[in-house]
């Protein structure tokens, strides 16, 4: 219940956080908070020192591009991002996403970066990011770099962002016409992580024929999972309900899937099946207006 | 209502609690709200093994840091002296009791158990030394699941017991079962494993303990359903100081649902820690250490069959249940698997052979004691399982069957094969009305026609009983229990005519300051703001036993009202002598007295309560003052029935179980608030559904508890729930002067069988028979896939 | 050590030095002894902690004293106004929408923030909206008809 002690730095720029990060190592950024002061307080994180970036102007808030293109300050909260009108107009997909994170209390606190950084697998953006082919943007001691969404997950709670690195931005391209998505998730009862999300993004050609598709999985895997094989599938099929069905009944392979006390490997496979045909369905749907 | 009724209408009307207002301004003080001056913070290092000698405790690293006043380990204890164990309070002919020292001294039995308290300055200070304890452990074989704890060369728990068996316990006519059981058409057979839930208070457990050098006494605040016992078994047991010098107070208590009856280890550290520091010492739970160690409810693993002959009647039931104990024996944890489980095993049917054998066994875990409901859900899911699949075995409609089976109103008193003697009920009465609300032959023309659909409907019935407010004293006496089952009352009038009441029951969110004063103004006339409630307080009250088992209203309850009776017989003396009138010839109506035939020559009790303090114009012989005490130890217990309906959908590609509607109909009796009796039954339900869905305690072979924290063990969410649809009949009880029987746990008692019942139902088209709780949405996927 | 911080409570402004380990919920209870606000678990589940913070409902278990720093604070012993009570806690009070009262504050406050964003909610949005409090006494049936209750005479 009770956070060990550390030495807290308020920096008010990015390059200041970036130089008190690299001048301890064993600190932590705090964002909102609700990644890791829960980890704290069990005292399963114990680090010496906790940057707080949350008051960092230019980490914070949602710019929509003349491209359509989103950008979002990392400490830009959950409740910002899922009431925002440019995110619910130009990536519709991370505005349900993150209206289904946590709590109402929770999104209030907790951060797109934060949530990204933390990379826990059950979470609901990271599926979501990659659906999306979102850029992350980070800070370092050498510069700026961008990272796609696909390669930033490594495994379990474990990113690209090297030490000394600060998420800063995440930069999402807008949907194009004809275009649905949907985020469906099965949720612990407990802890309302995910044991399964799907993240369904549908694109219809002009004769209502399936132009591009994607389909990623939260909560399955020690990864978000990218079923491009589904997707595949169902380029050029007319998107009835038995193409898509067919689609994830033939090619969903969940790579390694994960088990624990909460649900078994087989079954979170399970869920995935069916949360990936209800997701695609909705999101055909929404394409189809 | 009985006589002195002048506040008409206050017995039975739903007014708004007096308690709120303190508690929707956040100006109620629980115990952790609680500040005294130079008051030091407690925390209390836990084993991490479930099982392991401890070689030996190095607390000098924590004794350095700055802030800490003291480390105590369990050597400290003996130095001192004092007793130092915790005991069992219900003991059985076979009970094995192992002793329960409060800081574990060269042995830890499972993941929780204390090991040593640092007291420090402030709260961050106390849980940073907890790292700072060095304690070497030689970890041991353990075990947590009760079947095996049983198999030959399981490690034993205590040496005591080294088959684990804590107890051998039976109820009931094995032989005649047995033959009765060869006459049968059908036999239903179930294994049933019954989930070990956590009870989840909303507030954790806390004591906050300040001992008076100067004066010998300790005051102890703490979380407790029932002060008077914990000091009992403070004083007797734990820190040894004379019952006179200890006196616990309950402050604003956050629910409890059974874990803050017990005598726990962490009450008498922090009086321990508190007596060496001669300062107060206060020590709060966090949620992990309340998932460690507030007693666990459940665990039971039972093969449970049922005989009915060729038209459904039931023949015999017979009954084998394996009951955890946990590491060590809870207050009371004896009583549960046994009085409070076996001798309900009747349900509300006219059964003619029953037979049940419990072994209760020790296992390397948190210990086990009563939560809500305490053995009747047990019992409940039990029978109503076995009659649901003995309706399915027949091709009978499961309503059907328990018609048939139901004790009809003219048996009562009803004679069970497993002890208890049912007072009065009117079952099917109740389950009436339940169809009528249901429309249960429309459900399952629904039902039907879903399924073509492809979609999966279910009804499950729970036609249950439960016995509460445990009784009489001496009965309960002879099958064990270390303590009475009666409770106190003093209703005081103070000469201005307001009324002050001291109950021995101890609220903690049941409303008695409300409902207990609608008794008291309806028995004495007087408006119900005059009167005033006081519980928990060993200081202010006489001894008492507090509020579990739903007893308050039937056992609290009615003391109250016999005191309330005895200064209404008192003010009559006075006001027939000042009326200069025979006794028998007063008339007391709307709190006011006259002689039969004169209303308008009143005296208000008011005027005589007066007098009665004057004392300067009394009868001759009579004491001055106007109160009364009463010690009231019921005829019986009370049986409070009904028939609850739950309606579900189950999605067959995820498992996962929709509670779509929840119709319940309860017999309490008559109903002080309706309001409050309405709120107990829905917090009952949801209690009862969280058991039957989500929540299950789940150690891993090495006895860790992997559902440790609120992110692993699933409390019911506002979203999992439907809208409750309640409705009652009122029988009353026969036997007490209210007519009131319990409601605190008729929900939770019903609730787990009839979802159940119901998931089972609608998966009957998959070949279902039987799944056990929680039925997760896992479970049932694999039920549906044959995975 | 001690960070200074300075953010206001109730309306009061509160300036104080802090451990940067303290938890805004403790600096509630035990520095400013306002211990209306509650603490039911150590894994930011059940809600009893919420207060509102900048007009926002949040957990105070899992902010730090430090982040709340220049933000404003409401507990629920700041929500009755000129001795008047707040209508959600009229509603609580009158639908009998709390037992043992634990988790009251933080559901109450937490209703308000609800009723801000969603001033009329349907059934299963008040049901959804409240999944960040647990309750373990009322199955939840009378908080949702007192946030019913509120909103209605919210809305008048």
């Amino acid at each position: 219940m009770i956070p060990p002690k550390f030495d807290y730095h308020r920096p008010t720029s990015v390059q200041e956080a970036v130089q008190l990060l690299q001048s301890s190592p064993e600190a932590k950024v705090l964002a909102g908070g609700h990644s890791l002061i829960p980890l704290m307080k069990l005292r399963l994180a114990a680090p010496a020192a906790v940057i707080d970036i949350g008051r960092i102007p230019d980490l914070r808030g949602i710019q929509a591009l003349d491209s359509g293109e989103l950008r979002i300050g990392a400490c830009t909260t959950h409740h910002e991002i899922a009431t925002s009108q440019a995110v619910q107009r130009a990536a519709p997909l991370l505005a349900e996403a993150a209206a289904q994170i946590g709590d109402r209390q929770v999104r209030y606190r907790g951060t797109i970066g934060g949530n990204l950084a933390h990379a826990d697998p059950a979470s609901d953006l990271p599926a979501v990011v990659v659906a999306l082919n979102a850029t992350l943007q980070a800070e370092g001691p050498q510069g700026s770099r961008s990272i796609p969404a696909a390669e930033f997950f490594v495994d379990l709670m474990t990113t690209t962002l090297q030490p000394g690195e600060i998420l800063t931005q995440i930069r999402v391209p807008a949907l194009g016409q004809g275009t649905g998505s949907c985020y469906l998730k099965f949720e612990h009862p407990a802890s309302g992580y995910a044991l399964c999300g799907a993240a369904a993004i549908v694109s219809l050609n002009p004769d209502g024929s399936c132009a591009q598709a994607r389909l990623c999985f939260n909560g399955v895997s020690a990864r978000p999972v990218d079923a491009a094989a589904v997707a595949q599938a169902l380029v050029g099929s007319d998107l009835s309900d038995g193409a898509i069905d067919a689609a994830v009944e033939d090619h969903l392979r969940v790579p390694d899937p994960v088990g624990d006390i909460h649900a078994s490997a087989s079954y979170r496979q399970e869920l995935a099946k069916a949360l990936g045909k209800r997701a695609l369905k909705a999101a055909r749907d929404r394409a189809r207006g | 209502m009985t006589h002195g009724n002048g506040t008409r209408g206050i017995f039975g009307s739903a007014i708004k609690r007096r308690e709120d207002p303190k508690l929707i301004t956040g100006r109620a003080k629980y115990t952790d709200d609680l500040q005294l001056p130079g008051m030091a913070y407690a925390a209390i290092l836990r084993s991490p093994f479930a099982h392991a000698r401890i070689r030996h405790i190095d607390t000098s690293q924590a004794l350095a840091l700055e802030g800490v006043l003291a480390v105590f380990t369990a050597q400290d204890v003996e130095e001192a002296g004092i007793p130092g164990v915790v005991p069992v309070g219900w003991l059985l002919p076979t009970l094995k009791t192992p002793a329960h020292p409060i800081l574990a001294k060269d042995r830890v039995r499972y993941v929780g158990d204390a090991v040593a308290v640092v007291v420090a300055e402030d709260r961050y200070t106390a849980h940073d030394a907890l790292e700072a304890i060095q304690v070497d452990y030689e970890p041991l074989a353990a075990v947590a699941d009760v079947r095996q704890a049983v198999e030959p060369g399981a490690p034993a728990v205590h040496e005591e017991a080294p088959d684990n068996v804590a107890f051998t316990w039976e109820i009931g006519d094995r032989e005649g079962t047995d033959t009765a059981f060869q006459q049968a058409a059908h036999v239903a057979k179930l294994d049933i494993v019954n989930n070990r839930l956590i009870p989840n208070a909303m507030e954790p457990r806390a004591a906050l303990a300040d001992f008076d050098p100067a004066t010998g006494e300790l005051t102890l605040y703490m979380t407790t359903q029932n002060p008077h016992i914990h000091r009992l078994l403070m004083s007797l047991a734990s820190i040894g100081l004379p019952e006179h010098k200890i006196r616990v107070v309950a402050p604003e208590v956050g629910g409890g649902f059974g874990s803050k009856i017990h005598h726990y280890v962490d009450e008498a550290i922090v009086s321990f820690a508190s007596m060496k520091l001669g300062r107060p010492v206060k020590w709060t739970a966090t949620r992990t250490e309340t998932y460690q160690t507030d007693a666990h409810g459940r665990d039971h693993v039972t093969t449970a069959e049922m005989a009915i002959d060729g038209e459904g009647k039931i023949l015999g039931v017979r009954v084998n249940t394996y009951a955890a104990m946990g590491a060590y024996l809870s207050t009371f944890a004896p009583a549960v698997p046994t009085y409070l489980y076996g001798t309900l095993l009747s349900g509300e049917y006219d059964i003619p052979h029953i037979y049940c054998h419990v072994t209760g066994v020790f296992t390397h875990t948190t210990p086990v004691d009563a939560y809500r409901g305490a053995g009747r859900p047990e019992a409940t899911l039990v029978i109503e399982r076995l009659v649901d699949e003995c309706a399915h075995l027949a091709g009978m409609d499961p309503v059907e069957l328990r018609r048939r089976n139901f004790v009809p109103p003219d048996k009562f008193p009803y004679q069970t094969q497993v002890a208890l003697v049912y007072d009065s009920g009117n079952y099917e009465a109740a389950l009436e009305k339940a169809l009528e609300k249901v429309d249960y032959q429309q459900f399952r023309r629904e039902q039907e026609e879903a399924r073509r659909q492809g979609r999966y409907l279910g009804i499950g019935f729970s036609t249950y009983i439960e016995a509460c407010g445990l009784a009489p004293s001496a009965l309960v006496g002879q099958l064990g229990a270390q303590a009475g089952q009666w409770e106190s009352a003093v209703v005081r009038v103070h000469p201005t005519g307001k009324v002050t009441v001291y109950s021995g029951s101890s609220g903690h969110g049941q409303g008695h300051e409300t409902t207990f004063a609608q008794i008291v103004a309806a028995e004495l006339g007087v408006p119900y703001e005059d009167v005033e409630i006081v519980e928990g307080d060993t200081e202010a009250i006489p001894h008492g036993w507090g509020t579990y088992g739903s007893r308050s209203a039937a056992v609290g309850g009615s003391a109250i009202a016999t005191a309330a009776r005895r200064v209404v017989d008192k003010a009559k003396k006075i006001a027939a002598h000042l009326l200069e009138a025979a006794e028998e010839d007063i008339v007391f109506e709307d709190g006011k007295f006259y002689v039969k035939g004169s209303p308008d020559q009143a005296k208000t009790l008011a005027e005589v309560s007066l007098q009665a303090y004057l004392a300067h114009n009394l009868p001759k012989g009579l004491e001055p003052a106007l109160e009364a005490t009463a010690f009231y130890d019921p005829a019986n217990f009370v049986f409070p029935f009904g028939t609850h309906v739950a309606i579900v959908e189950v999605d067959p590609e995820t498992g996962q179980v929709e509670l779509k509607r929840y119709v319940a109909v309860d017999d309490v009796g008559n109903v002080i608030n309706p309001l409050i009796v309405d709120g107990q039954i829905h917090g009952g339900i949801a209690q009862g559904v969280g058991q039957a869905l989500y929540e299950g305690a789940v150690y891993d072979e090495s006895g860790n508890l992997v559902t440790g924290t609120m992110l692993d063990y699933a409390v019911p969410k506002a979203h999992f729930l439907p809208a409750f649809e309640t409705d009652r009949t009122v029988t009353p009880c026969p036997h007490n002067p209210l007519g009131v029987k319990g409601v605190g746990e008729a929900g939770t008692i019903a609730s787990t069988a009839a979802v159940v019942n119901a998931v089972v139902d609608a998966l009957r088209p998959f070949g279902v028979t039987h799944l056990n709780p929680p039925v997760t949405a896992e479970k049932v996927w694999k039920a549906i896939h044959g995975a | 050590m001690g960070v200074p911080i300075q953010l206001e409570v109730n309306g009061q402004t509160v300036r104080q030095e802090v451990e940067p380990r303290l938890l805004l919920v403790h600096f509630l209870r035990d520095v400013l002894g306002l211990t209306g606000t509650k603490i039911g678990c150590d894994t930011s589940q059940c809600g009893a902690c919420t207060v509102l913070m900048d007009g926002h409902a949040v957990k105070s278990c899992t902010v730090l004293a430090v982040q709340a720093d220049g933000s404003s604070i409401t507990t629920i012993e700041g929500l009755a106004q000129d001795g008047k009570y707040h209508p959600v806690q009229e509603a609580f009070w009158e639908a009998h929408g709390l037992q043992c009262g634990y988790c009251t504050p933080g559901m109450i406050l937490s209703v308000v923030d609800l009723l801000e964003s969603h001033p009329s909610p349907s059934e299963a949005e008040i049901r959804e909206g409240l999944e960040g409090n647990l309750c373990r006494c009322t199955g939840y049936h009378n908080i949702v008809r007192a946030v019913q209750i509120a909103a209605e005479a919210m809305g008048k």
